[in-house]
């Protein structure tokens, strides 16, 4: 065979080449580095992985979850013959949130699987434990729920259904999370028949705080002032209205609460009384794609920050609704659904100026020695609305306790801020109560979220749980 | 004491494979031969013994005496073929031999985790294939008419490639396979071959734009054929191939870009006319969003790697079975999941080793035949280590190739041994002249 002279130019593109692919190995290998180092924990704490996951349950023994002050919420306790049961000594007071792990994984029990499973003992330890063929002792999750304000909440509501959730507005820490009627965690097993084939209206595992939807009746004129505001800047006050209890256009008419008349009206005036035909009658001049814009905005129609299960908050009202939809819809009515953990964030969010504060329910996580193995911090979710515009429903939401139907939590003691609504979901039933709001309204501490199922009107039977919650928070 | 005898080997097989992979690389940089010996005696040392301590977790897992028996097998074919090797071939490439048995032996370990029976068939695969392919390198040595044999490989190529597309049997949408008195065989891995020797002994003869044109012609109805067959992975790696050989043996510039230029709207054409196709893209960009159907595979080979971390969950200890075609397509995400990321990203860079070796061959080939056999080769292997493993992490969308010599499958072994045998026979080949030329 000829010998052809050596060829400098293919060389250098060989070379060239060679670089080029290893770089990209390079790359791809740095890639993996960081789906391992940073995004796997996330990725793996899955319910599509919880075989995986489980199959951890052989050499660790599940950790336990505490409240903030260290009360026990979950434990897994041995037996002498060396059978594990999961015991949750608080009954059924933290049910839902706290969630169960045997039938299934739902609640702190699912979100912390990851971390319940992982043991962080020291590595002579666990060498030993491996030695003698023992499991080691998985980590313990401690969350953000305060224990006094969870029986508060849970004692407050009674027997009635619904749901009360606490949190931080300036840090997203969740203090409380009830929703009735519970389920014992202890029975799940034996009860687990009647809970999922049992009385549908009762829905017992269902977590009404994150997973209910609910009209949202009046509170939704949070949202419909704030469209007003941003549509009338600085203007907003000149709003008049004569309210003589029903308000009557072409041929509908919609009633103020108990067709209370409610006399001259302005806007701060309108929204502190819950004046529904002020509210119907300001709707029909907004824009409606504005409206539905500002909804998805605060957060209607898409994914939440929330880590546990929910459901979808639900606006479905376009431009060229009809005069009826539009008066409905603008004060909470209408086929507008929400879920009460949504409506706490959007009252954190006003509390907060603005910026939602993403929810947590984990603190940190601890080895069985409490030395911490990972710490949560607060994160920034987003910018709802600008400080101008929180700073104006702030003022609309003191009036409602100064002036208004918030009457029920007027007190010396501390000043509270937050907007009532009973909203109608089926003829000829009580309305749902609702209560949100926030205190001290000046510098706020704790942001509360109350529903009352069938409970009347908001001011009467959800301010009073609020109440409760705000003196157990603020006059400790 | 199991226990803690798990533990403990689960590290030394990383330490051991780091050793390993460090010896790779650190062999590049050593120009005497001494020592370069020295290095490869060290690599031998920590394969038999990586070998050694994953075969003793399985035999502790599965206490069966015939998988022992298994072991013993193997470590009875790795001392054969490399001492047989060494002595029929004295200038051989002991870095490509000690490559070849970690890359085997590693796919026997976790072949035989995952699958004893599939592991011993594809050892009985590996010990044929290495009797037949042993005669390669004295073939390339001291047979220079293949260059003239160009017409013969293209035709072969496009008829064999044609009668699978037409008659083969369908496998997850593609037709791949024939089977023959009962062995089902894989002949897009042999044409990968003879493709190479076809381009590299067209561009050899001619680079004037006309027999360039007829060449590309040929090479194109081997990559549309391949697309017909559904078979996407392979056209893939066909088409980068002869792209690149087209560029070493031309410098030409132009026909870089215009080949990376109908390449991507040959790409955007498939996407849009293929639904599979659609479907990994979908699967690549946002597993999650349909995580039971299109999702399914990358999601568990995702949770396998990173429920496995960086040391991995050892051997037994994962669900490596969880995810669908494990030991095949996504063979790196089980290797992860139980050996470690550290284990998988060092199998990594044996493979990246490896193809660096083949190019410093194709850099010091003299001939531009030689030198694109060895250069078309090692980006054939190249490409087809990333498209899976850049699958399975998800760095680009899934495109169902498998890892050579680790992934089972007998037509992907054998045309792998081939492969790597020509390599060898060049590498000899290049050494016989070096000498020849130092004593001259």
């Amino acid at each position: 065979m000829k010998k052809a002279k050596p060829n400098p130019k293919a060389n250098r593109n060989i070379l060239l080449i060679t670089y080029l692919i290893v770089g990209l190995f390079i790359g791809m290998s740095v890639y993996l580095g960081y789906f391992i180092q940073v995004q796997s924990e996330d990725v793996i704490n899955n319910p599509y992985n919880s075989a995986r996951l489980n199959s951890f349950e052989e050499r660790v023994v599940r950790g336990k979850i505490l409240s903030d002050d260290g009360s026990i919420l979950a434990e897994t306790i041995i037996s002498e013959n060396g059978t594990e049961t999961r015991n949750y000594p608080q009954g059924d007071l933290f049910s839902h949130v706290v969630g169960y792990s045997s039938m299934g994984k739902t609640g702190i029990e699912s979100l912390a699987n990851y971390y319940l499973l992982s043991s962080h003992i020291n590595p002579f330890t666990k060498a030993m434990d491996q030695l003698a063929d023992k499991k080691s002792d998985g980590d313990t999750v401690v969350t953000t729920l305060d224990k006094t304000m969870q029986s508060i909440a849970y004692e407050a509501l009674g027997d009635r259904k619904g749901a009360v959730i606490a949190m931080e507005p300036g840090t997203g820490k969740v203090l409380a999370m009830v929703s009735k009627p519970t389920f014992d965690p202890n029975l799940i097993d034996e009860q687990w028949e009647d809970l999922v084939n049992g009385d549908q209206t009762e829905a017992r595992l269902l977590n009404r705080a994150t997973q209910g939807l609910y009209p949202p009746g009046s509170t939704f004129k949070i949202i419909t002032a704030l469209q007003y505001m941003r549509e009338h800047p600085g203007m907003y006050n000149d709003y008049r209205f004569g309210c003589d209890g029903i308000y009557e256009f072409q041929r509908f008419t919609i009633q103020c609460y108990h067709k209370t008349a409610h006399g001259e009206q302005d806007f701060e005036a309108a929204f502190a009384n819950s004046c529904n035909g002020a509210f119907s009658s300001l709707g029909q001049e907004l824009d409606l794609t504005g409206l539905k814009h500002l909804s998805e905005q605060l957060l209607f129609n898409c994914e939440q920050p929330i880590s546990i299960p929910y459901s979808k908050s639900m606006y479905v009202m376009e431009d060229g609704a009809k005069e009826w939809e539009i008066a409905q819809t603008v004060i909470g009515q209408g086929s507008t659904l929400m879920t009460p953990m949504h409506n706490l964030m959007l009252t954190s969010a006003i509390a907060n100026g603005g910026m939602l504060m993403q929810p947590y329910l984990i603190e940190r996580v601890e080895n069985i020695n409490g030395e911490i193995v990972k710490q949560f911090m607060p994160a920034q979710y987003g910018e709802l609305m600008t400080a101008t515009e929180a700073k104006g429903l702030q003022i609309l939401l003191e009036r409602v306790v100064t002036d208004g139907t918030g009457s029920a939590l007027r007190t010396e003691a501390y000043s509270v801020a937050g907007k009532t609504g009973s909203a109608e979901f089926e003829k000829g039933k009580e309305t749902h109560a609702w209560f949100v709001g926030y205190a001290p309204a000046e510098n706020p501490e704790i942001a509360v979220c109350v529903i009352v199922e069938e409970g009347g009107s908001g001011g009467k039977a959800a301010a009073p749980i609020a109440r409760q919650m705000f003196d157990a928070y603020l006059l400790h | 004491m199991t226990n803690l005898i798990v533990e403990i080997s689960r590290y030394l097989i990383i330490l051991l494979i780091a050793i390993y992979t460090y010896y790779n690389f650190r062999f590049f940089s050593m120009k005497n031969e001494e020592d370069r010996n020295y290095a490869c005696s060290r690599q031998l040392v920590c394969m038999f013994m990586l070998h050694f301590l994953a075969n003793l977790l399985i035999v502790l897992n599965t206490k069966s005496e015939e998988l022992i028996l298994f072991y013993g097998m193997q470590v009875l074919f790795f001392v054969c073929y490399l001492s047989l090797s060494k002595f029929f071939y004295k200038k051989i490439s002991r870095l490509l031999l000690n490559n070849i048995c970690m890359l085997l032996g590693t796919g026997f370990i976790i072949l035989t985790r995952l699958n004893p029976e599939r592991a011993m068939r594809q050892f009985l695969i590996v010990v044929v294939s290495a009797v037949v392919t042993w005669i390669i390198p004295f073939i390339i040595d001291r047979v220079w008419q293949l260059v003239k044999l160009a017409w013969l490989y293209g035709i072969l190529g496009v008829l064999i490639l044609a009668f699978v597309c037409i008659a083969g049997n369908t496998s997850f949408g593609a037709q791949l396979s024939l089977t023959v008195g009962g062995i089902s065989v894989q002949p897009s891995e042999f044409v990968k071959i003879s493709f190479v020797f076809f381009a590299a002994a067209r561009l050899y003869r001619s680079t004037k734009f006309k027999d360039v044109a007829i060449t590309t012609v040929i090479a194109a109805l081997h990559v549309v054929i391949l697309v017909l067959s559904r078979d996407l992975g392979s056209a893939l790696i066909f088409f980068i191939t002869y792209l690149f050989m087209l560029f070493v043996a031309t410098s030409n510039w132009l026909y870089l870009g215009a080949g990376v230029m109908s390449g991507s709207a040959a790409a955007a054409a498939a996407y849009n006319l293929f639904s599979h196709v659609r479907r990994r893209v979908e699967a690549w960009r946002d597993p999650w969003a349909d995580i039971d159907d299109k999702g399914y595979q990358v999601t568990q080979g995702l949770f396998a790697m990173g429920t496995g971390g960086w040391f991995g969950l050892g051997l037994y200890q994962g669900m490596p079975q969880k995810i669908p075609v494990v030991d095949k397509d996504f063979v790196f995400a089980a290797i992860s999941e139980e050996l470690g990321v550290i284990y998988a990203l060092c199998l990594l860079f044996i493979c990246v080793g490896c193809f660096m070796q083949f190019m410093i061959i194709a850099v010091k080939m003299q001939a531009m035949f030689y030198k694109l056999i060895a250069f078309g080769l090692g980006i054939m292997y190249i490409t087809q280590v990333f498209l899976t493993v850049g699958g399975v992490v998800k760095f680009i969308p899934s495109t169902g190739v498998t890892l050579p010599f680790v992934s089972y499958g007998g037509s992907s072994v054998l045309a792998t041994f081939v492969l790597f045998n020509v390599i060898q026979g060049l590498y000899i080949l290049k050494r016989t002249e070096e000498e020849e030329y130092e004593e001259g």
